[in-house]
């Protein structure tokens, strides 16, 4: 198993490369829906980058993970195609899904990606499946399942906790507490404030872990999966992180107070923080970050002309896919 | 009469309903908002729609209660404070999560009294807001109210304007048999006139919205309006139509359908719901048991195609019954079939 100190400069940059395009993916969002111009509801990552990078640069495209309503940043970390989820997003026959799914449901089977969730709770169970294929193939691949503070209150997500241990499955539980779910604050919702000693009461070790440390994340995963693996079963990981926007985008946040994300932005920013660490310990020269930053911009920037530029779906679209065959 | 948004009319229902009778309260995901946040806002949300605005300041936590995600506890609880006396208002965000608390609803809510020989009162009203239109996706948009008229033991309400909203809610409050009350996200800001004192519209009364001649067109929520628009636009032509709003799917006012299809031979009925085994084949049947020989032609049955809601604007909108095919199915109910 590999931890963050023995990671190569390569895999340094990759890891910021993920995280830097799923912030600009979502910057970049964030302006786009204001236009008027991308159709639904959308629940930006923005903040959270380094929990789905730390835990997706563990993973191959033969391990599983089950993502949720706020799923940009899983699918771009397990290696979803940037510019099929931004037509995806903007509702074109060429997105990932065909434009069926949208922000909230976006799937890529090939990478593993076993579809975003707008049903919160609803992954966990689903994943404790693919933990189940796993297991039979002799754990050599992992199970992931991602959910916020508010999910860990849904009876599913119990069932799932606690049948992933009694079956002893190679499942992860990626817990991200934002402090929020919708308009609730986490310290109310949650009763015992504490979803890793929850998740420990189901039988199984968790632990709790900066969100905005790529490197802890990283290590903190390199451990459930090595325990997966060794066929010991289950872990969790809480995460404590922010999100920097608010439950989805419209969202006047009157429950957060004024200068709250404005502080966290800076006390809470994974790519700062990312730097701080690589330039200290000089593992990755910091040019090479810019010169990945200006890359992710300008990358983004074709997603969304050409996402733009897209055609919609057509009639016979409507009708296809209910069934292989009926 | 002031004119006011189905949003505020609900509204304006549960604040009359809690300042009359203390036993009601209303829970749910986010219905004040606010709780545990670092604002110090309590009423941070007032409902992600903004029904329940206004609640948790006039009526206080104990009565309006934010919960965790946690559905099927929600309707639980809300089932478990009507048979300890209470009239609890539960809020489903969306409609979609049914499927999170479908025991709850299924097998508890809806057989307590039969199943305890009548012995069992449990006044619960489950107030949820559905419908496509808004590119919410597969999971956000469905309209499910055939799939909870199919079973026995829930009385199930779909308003189309702010007065029946108002109106139907007081009766659902103040009704003792579980009710589960629809909300079409698109109607919220429908206006309507809604008188400003509370008062009940009783459940199994149709609402008859246009008279005429020449073809009975029975509609459902959001397709009342779509349907106003469509006959409205053939009246010019002179042709005239019924439109039956039946407000209440369970129980269902058969009476006035059957007797508005005697009286035109032609019905076209418009439900936004999936085609099979939903509302407008219910009707369709009852009406070929009760009215065959009134009938001069097949009945036509407006819907959605048999597939999930699609997200793309393109295809949702192509997915939901609108006023030009409604008209098109006005116009092919006129016409005689040939007989093969
Ligand atoms: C079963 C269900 N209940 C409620 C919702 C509405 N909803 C969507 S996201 C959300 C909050 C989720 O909070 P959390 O799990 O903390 O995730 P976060 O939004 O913070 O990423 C709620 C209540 C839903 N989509 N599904
Ligand atoms: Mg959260």
């Amino acid at each position: 198993m590999t931890f963050s100190v023995n990671l190569s400069k390569e895999r340094l940059l990759r890891a910021y490369r993920q995280m830097k395009l799923i912030r600009e993916f979502e910057e970049r969002l964030h302006v786009e829906i204001a236009t008027g111009e991308i159709p639904g509801f959308t629940h930006l990552y923005a903040g959270q980058e380094a929990v789905a990078v730390g835990v997706c640069e563990q993973l191959s495209d033969s391990d599983y993970i089950v993502s949720t309503h706020r799923g940009h940043g899983h699918c771009i970390a397990k290696g979803c195609d940037v510019g099929g989820m931004m037509k995806e997003i903007y509702g074109r026959k060429d997105g990932l899904c065909h434009g069926k799914g949208g922000s909230m449901h976006i799937a890529d089977m090939t990478k593993g990606m076993l579809g975003a969730n707008a049903i919160v709770g609803g992954g966990p169970p689903i994943a404790v499946g693919a933990a189940i294929a796993c297991k039979l193939r002799g754990n050599r691949f992992v199970s992931v399942a991602f959910g916020g503070d508010g999910s860990a209150n849904q009876g599913t997500v119990f069932e799932a906790m606690n049948m992933a241990v009694v079956l002893r499955v190679p499942a992860i539980f990626i817990l991200e507490n934002n402090g929020y779910s919708e308009h609730t604050g986490a310290a109310y919702a949650v009763g015992s404030r504490d979803l890793a000693g929850r998740s420990r009461a189901f039988g199984m070790p968790a632990e709790c872990v900066d969100g905005a440390d790529f490197h802890a994340m990283y290590d903190a995963m390199g451990r459930a999966v090595a325990r997966a693996k060794n066929g010991e079963g289950p872990s969790t990981i809480e995460a404590k992180i922010t999100r920097y926007y608010g439950h989805f985008e419209g969202d006047p946040q009157n429950y957060r107070a004024k200068d709250e994300v404005a502080k966290l932005r800076v006390t809470m920013d994974c790519l700062k923080r990312f730097r701080a660490r690589t330039e200290a310990d000089r593992s990755v020269p910091q040019a090479e970050l810019d010169a990945i930053d200006q890359e992710a911009v300008a990358q983004i920037d074709a997603a969304v002309r050409e996402a733009k530029a897209a055609l919609p779906p057509v009639e016979a679209d409507l009708y296809s896919d209910v069934y292989i065959q009926y | 009469m002031p004119q006011i948004t189905m949003r505020d009319a609900l509204n304006q229902a549960l604040h009359q309903e809690m300042a009359r009778d203390e036993r009601v309260i209303v829970l749910g995901e986010d219905v004040s908002g606010g709780a545990g946040g670092t604002s110090g806002e309590r009423e941070a949300s007032g409902g992600i729609f903004g029904v329940t605005k206004g609640l948790l300041p006039k009526f206080g936590e104990d009565r309006v209660i934010d919960t965790p995600i946690s559905e099927s506890a929600i309707v639980g609880a809300a089932a478990g404070a009507a048979l300890a006396g209470l009239r609890p208002v539960a809020e489903i965000m969306f409609a979609d999560f049914v499927g999170v608390c479908m025991d709850q609803i299924y097998n508890q809510i809806a057989k307590f009294r039969y199943m305890f020989g009548g012995k069992s009162t449990c006044p619960v009203v489950i107030r949820m807001a559905m419908g496509a239109g808004m590119n919410m996706g597969p999971q956000h948009s469905q309209a499910i109210y055939s799939l909870l008229t199919a079973v026995p033991g829930l009385k199930v309400v779909v308003p189309s304007n702010a007065y029946d909203a108002k109106g139907l809610l007081i009766q659902a409050i103040r009704d003792d048999d579980p009710v589960i009350f629809f909300e079409h996200k698109a109607l919220y800001p429908r206006k309507g006139e809604v008188p400003e004192a509370a008062y009940t519209v009783p459940f199994g009364e149709a609402a008859l919205v246009r008279e005429g001649e020449h073809v009975t067109v029975v509609a459902i929520a959001r397709m009342v309006p779509f349907a106003e628009r469509a006959i409205d636009a053939l009246a010019k032509e002179g042709i005239t139509c019924d439109l039956i709003d039946p407000r209440t799917t369970s129980p269902l006012d058969e009476d006035t359908i059957i007797e508005s299809v005697q009286g035109t031979g032609r019905l076209v009925i418009v439900d936004e719901s999936p085609p099979r085994c939903g509302m407008a084949s219910d009707i369709a049947a009852i009406v070929g048991q009760k009215a065959f020989r009134s009938l001069k032609r097949s009945i036509i049955q407006v819907t959605p195609p048999h597939t999930p809601i699609p997200f793309a604007p393109a295809l949702e909108r192509l997915y939901v019954p609108g006023p030009p095919r409604i008209e098109a199915a006005i116009r092919q109910a006129l016409k005689d079939e040939d007989r093969a």
